[in-house]
Parts: structure tokens; C-alpha cells; sequence
């Protein structure tokens, strides 16, 4: 049983979890920074606790505050939320060891999932496709050329200490490969002490594409897939739900290789494996999977009517997955479009601020996931999603026609957001039928720029 | 000669040092040339370089290391040579 649940995040899945917990008869405490004392979140919650300064690292991400303030509340379980401690073992670890139940998977499905080359391990055990690559580091050039045919070409050739987009190259075929591997060797060297390099395959026109599961531990269900492939350095800006991209028979395929996976490793909870779709060659890859509730959860709820953080809650308190796969069906189109105090005319600058003047969309399909209120000033310490717009409606077009209309009647007064930029994507040719990719966005951006009304000159 | 603030130009939280087990960009009392970079500012996640506009000696830091800011908060002095 869970009586009271300690919420240890802020902004809007602080409230969302904040309101599955009280629909489920918990009481919700929301353990808050000093920088969030008013936040909407802490108002809606039952109870409050302040877990230090607005600073993340001295309160969100201080494990030994959080647990006594756990302590001090009397709490009996705790949600993460997404971001800040929600992926972390050590913390899942430490809530147990203090007697209280982590609201997600065991520390050792953390650890596992999380990391890359364990989770890739564990997709290959489980049968599930991942992107075609070299098993280890490559050591010259004759092992290089002697990768299996499957990784093809292009390839990458990835730094084995690289990150974040840092450390790849692209060779076109094997005359480039001969001309690139010294280097990229000597790059590696030199930027991070270690010339190993791994090759893969290059992907040159992928879609992001995840499927959300639940599992309670022996069995595990999916609830079909979102896209999310505009995206801004690496960034999702606009997801929906389902992928535009797939047809019945690889929408199948791809559901079930995240069940397999899922009932391989015993998942717990809400999670979400993120897969490469090769546009061109329709082929789906296993890249990583989050062991959290998502950002962009809402649109699965809208499509499949589950309620994803109070299944998770469910679980959470000892109750068996209530769903067979039969049950979850999917029904209309749904998009969310991240809004973002950020002012997309002068190069995506966050722009934190006070609302002077609020007032959402409203009507058919319209859902608002958002802390936001008149009066409210925006702390600069955390991220800048302020809002997320959610819009249901029966079919793929008319959900993008409904986003323009529920976009016409958001205003938001007193700072820059996002909201503009997305007034723009729904109604291009492109985004309307639906062929995009990962780069899709960048390149958009780069050449479709925001117009710029001259008075908006004096803002810098 | 004449002194200069260096404010911040909007809200967020002030570094002195690159990453936490580096030492600070400039000391006090140091000499800075225009373009030089004084320290950091951390807003929504994204970090921003606070530089200095003209030559001269940062005489004192207002504000301590990793401390909140507000817009137009006075980080440090800067006697322009």
C-alpha cells in the first residue's frame, strides 16, 4: 500500500503526479526547492516539504536532504518524475534501503538500461534489433574493412569515450574509410586519452521513434509507439502519437520486440524503448531505453485512454498489471507541442519571466499539462519547458488543423515562448504529411527563419 | 581611468571557474583584456560566458562563486587602463 507519497520534482509532472496520487486516495507531499515555493504543484499538493536552495545539485539532486525529508514526512513511497534523480540507481537504492517503495524499476534494471553498451548487450540477447555495428573497438584498418557486411555503408566511426554527438565521423564507402580511421584514431587520442573506435552503421534518414511499455515485473504490455523526430539539438520540440511512418505489419514487429525486451530483463513500471526507424530502408533499431515516466506521455494517454503515472502508482503499490495487450487499442491522432520560454527569434535564448497575462486553449481535445499561472514568476535554475499543449482529435490532419486553432487562443503575456514556432510547423506542407526526420527540424530552422517584426529590434 | 560594473545581464546563477575542479577564470587584481572571459552565467539550464568590454584590472568580485543573480546584479569591477 502507498498512503503517502513523497514527489520529489517540480513543474508540470510534479502536478501530474500530484493529481494521479490524489485521484488513487494517496496523500501527495511535493518536496520543493526554495526557488519553488509557490509553484503550482506545491499549492495542488496535499502536503509540502522544502528540500534546500534553488540550486539542483543542493536540493532535486541532494539524495541525503531528499531522504530526510522523506523521513520527516512520513512517507512510504516516492516518485521521481523525469530528469533529475529519476534514472539514478544510487537513489532508487537508497529509497529502498530507507524502507519506502521507489516509485520505477529496481536499481539493477536502472543500471543495466541505462547503460548503453549493457542495454545493446541485453537488446541482442532478447532478439531485438539494434543499429548493425562493429561487436568491439576496431584496432586497424584490416579489421576495420573486415566488420561484417551487415553494418553496409555509410558508416560511423564512433569514439569509444565520445559523447553527445562528439567523437563521430562519416565514411561514405571504403576508400573513405581508409582516408578516416587514422584520423578519427588520432582525434580520439588527442580529445579523449583513448583511440579505441567502434563502427555502426549511418542511418541517413532516421526517425526517433519509442514505444511506452508497463510491466509488472513478469509480464509486460505496450502501448503502441510516438514519434518524436523533430527535435532541436537533440531535443524533442514536437511528439505524437502514432508514428506517421509505420504501416500495421511493422508497427507489430516493432511493439512486440519492446515486450520481448521488456519481459526479458522483468520490467517494473512505466519505461520506454527508443528506437532508429530507417526511413529509407524501413528497417527499426534498439537504441536505449528510459526507465521513467516520459515528457511526452500524455499523447499515449490521449490515444489509448490509459492513465500511465496512476498505472504506474498502481504497480507501485503492489497491484498486478490490470491490462492484457488486447485491451490497450488505439483510438484517433494525438500531437503535444512543447512550449518553451524561449525566444525562438533571437536564437532559442531562455527567457524567464512573469506571467502577466494567461489564457489557454480550450474545447474539443484540448489538454494542458502546465504549472503555469497569472502572477507567476519563473525561476531561472531549471529547465525552460513550461507548458505542453496536448491535442486529441480523430485522425492525423484534423489533429494538426485542431493544434492551429488551440494555438490561436493560448496567450501568454510576459515572456517569450515556443508556442509561436509551433503556430508555424503545423500548418507547413511537410509537417502536414508527415515526412520529416531527425534533421528535419535544423534544417527548417535554418532555412525558413522567423520572421522579424523590426520593433522587436530594441528587446536586445 | 574610470571604473566599470560588470552586471549581469539577465537572471540566473554566477560561476567564477570553468567546471568545479578548475581554477577561477580571473583573479582579483587581475589584469583582463576587452573580450576576456570574467565567469558564467547558468540560465535554464544553458551557460552563458560573461566577458569583459574593455581592458583594465578586475578589482573585486561582488558576488561569491555559484551564487544567485539578479538582471543587472553588479558581479565585479573592472578599472578600465
Amino acid at each position: 500500500m502507498i498512503r503517502r507519497l513523497l514527489i520529489v520534482n517540480r513543474g508540470e509532472i510534479a502536478l501530474r503526479v500530484v493529481r494521479a496520487a490524489r485521484e488513487l486516495g494517496m496523500c501527495s507531499i511535493v518536496a520543493h526547492s526554495e526557488a519553488d515555493a509557490d509553484s503550482l504543484a506545491v499549492q495542488r499538493a496535499d502536503e509540502t516539504v522544502c528540500i534546500g536552495p534553488p540550486q539542483a545539485t543542493k536540493s532535486y539532486l541532494n539524495i541525503e536532504t531528499i531522504l530526510q525529508a522523506a523521513k520527516d514526512v512520513a512517507a512510504d513511497a516516492v516518485h521521481p518524475g523525469y530528469g533529475f534523480l529519476s534514472e539514478s540507481a544510487e537513489f532508487a537504492r537508497a529509497v529502498k534501503a530507507a524502507g519506502m517503495m521507489f516509485v520505477g524499476p529496481e536499481a539493477a534494471i536502472i543500471e543495466r538500461m541505462g547503460d548503453k553498451a549493457m542495454a545493446r548487450q541485453t537488446a541482442i540477447e532478447a532478439e531485438v534489433p539494434v543499429v548493425p555495428g562493429s561487436p568491439r573497438a576496431v584496432n586497424d584498418l584490416d579489421e576495420a574493412l573486415n566488420v561484417a557486411e551487415s553494418v553496409g555503408f555509410p558508416r560511423l566511426i564512433k569514439a569509444a569515450a565520445g559523447g553527445g554527438g562528439r567523437g563521430i565521423r562519416v565514411a561514405e564507402n571504403a576508400a573513405a574509410l581508409c582516408e578516416q580511421l587514422p584520423m578519427a584514431q588520432t582525434e580520439a587520442r588527442t580529445a579523449f586519452g583513448d583511440d579505441r573506435v567502434y563502427l555502426e552503421r549511418f542511418i541517413e534518414h532516421a526517425r526517433h521513434i519509442e514505444v511506452q511499455i508497463l510491466g509488472d515485473g513478469e509480464r509486460a504490455i505496450h502501448l503502441f509507439e510516438r514519434e518524436c523526430s523533430l527535435q532541436r539539438r537533440r531535443q524533442k520540440v514536437f511528439e505524437e502519437c502514432p508514428s506517421p511512418a509505420l504501416d500495421d505489419t511493422t508497427r507489430e514487429s516493432l511493439c512486440r520486440s519492446a515486450v520481448a525486451l521488456a519481459e526479458h530483463v522483468g520490467y517494473f513500471g512505466a519505461g520506454t524503448l527508443e528506437y532508429l526507424y530507417d526511413d529509407i530502408t524501413g528497417e527499426f533499431f534498439f537504441i536505449e531505453m528510459n526507465t521513467r515516466i516520459q515528457v511526452e506521455h500524455p499523447i499515449t494517454e490521449a490515444v489509448t485512454g490509459v492513465d500511465l503515472v496512476r498505472e504506474m502508482l498502481r504497480l507501485a503499490r503492489g497491484e498486478r498489471l490490470r491490462f492484457a495487450q488486447q485491451d490497450i487499442q488505439r483510438r484517433g491522432w494525438a500531437v503535444e507541442m512543447r512550449i518553451n520560454a524561449e525566444d525562438p527569434e533571437r536564437g532559442f535564448f531562455p527567457s524567464p519571466g512573469q506571467v502577466q497575462r494567461l489564457v489557454w486553449p480550450s474545447g474539443p481535445g484540448i489538454r494542458i499539462d502546465s504549472g503555469l499561472y497569472e502572477g507567476y514568476r519563473m525561476p531561472p535554475f531549471y529547465d525552460s519547458l513550461v507548458a505542453k499543449l496536448i491535442v486529441w482529435d480523430e485522425c492525423r490532419e484534423s489533429a494538426l488543423i485542431r493544434a492551429g486553432r488551440a494555438l490561436d487562443e493560448f496567450i501568454l503575456d510576459g515572456f517569450a515562448t515556443t508556442a509561436a514556432l509551433h503556430r508555424r510547423l503545423v500548418d507547413d506542407a511537410e509537417v502536414r504529411r508527415g515526412v520529416v526526420d531527425t534533421g528535419f527540424l535544423e534544417r527548417w530552422l535554418e532555412a525558413k527563419p522567423t520572421p522579424t517584426p523590426s520593433d522587436k529590434e530594441v528587446v536586445s | 581611468m574610470s571604473q566599470q560594473d560588470i552586471q549581469a545581464p539577465f537572471p540566473g546563477v554566477f560561476y567564477r571557474r570553468p567546471s568545479p575542479d578548475k581554477p577561477p577564470f580571473v583573479e582579483e587584481g587581475q589584469q583582463v583584456e576587452a573580450g576576456t572571459i570574467i565567469g558564467l552565467i547558468e540560465v535554464m539550464k544553458q551557460f552563458f560566458e560573461l566577458r569583459a568590454d574593455a581592458a583594465g584590472i578586475i578589482t573585486a568580485f561582488q558576488v561569491e562563486d555559484e551564487t544567485v543573480v539578479e538582471a543587472g546584479q553588479g558581479i565585479t569591477v573592472l578599472e578600465v587602463v
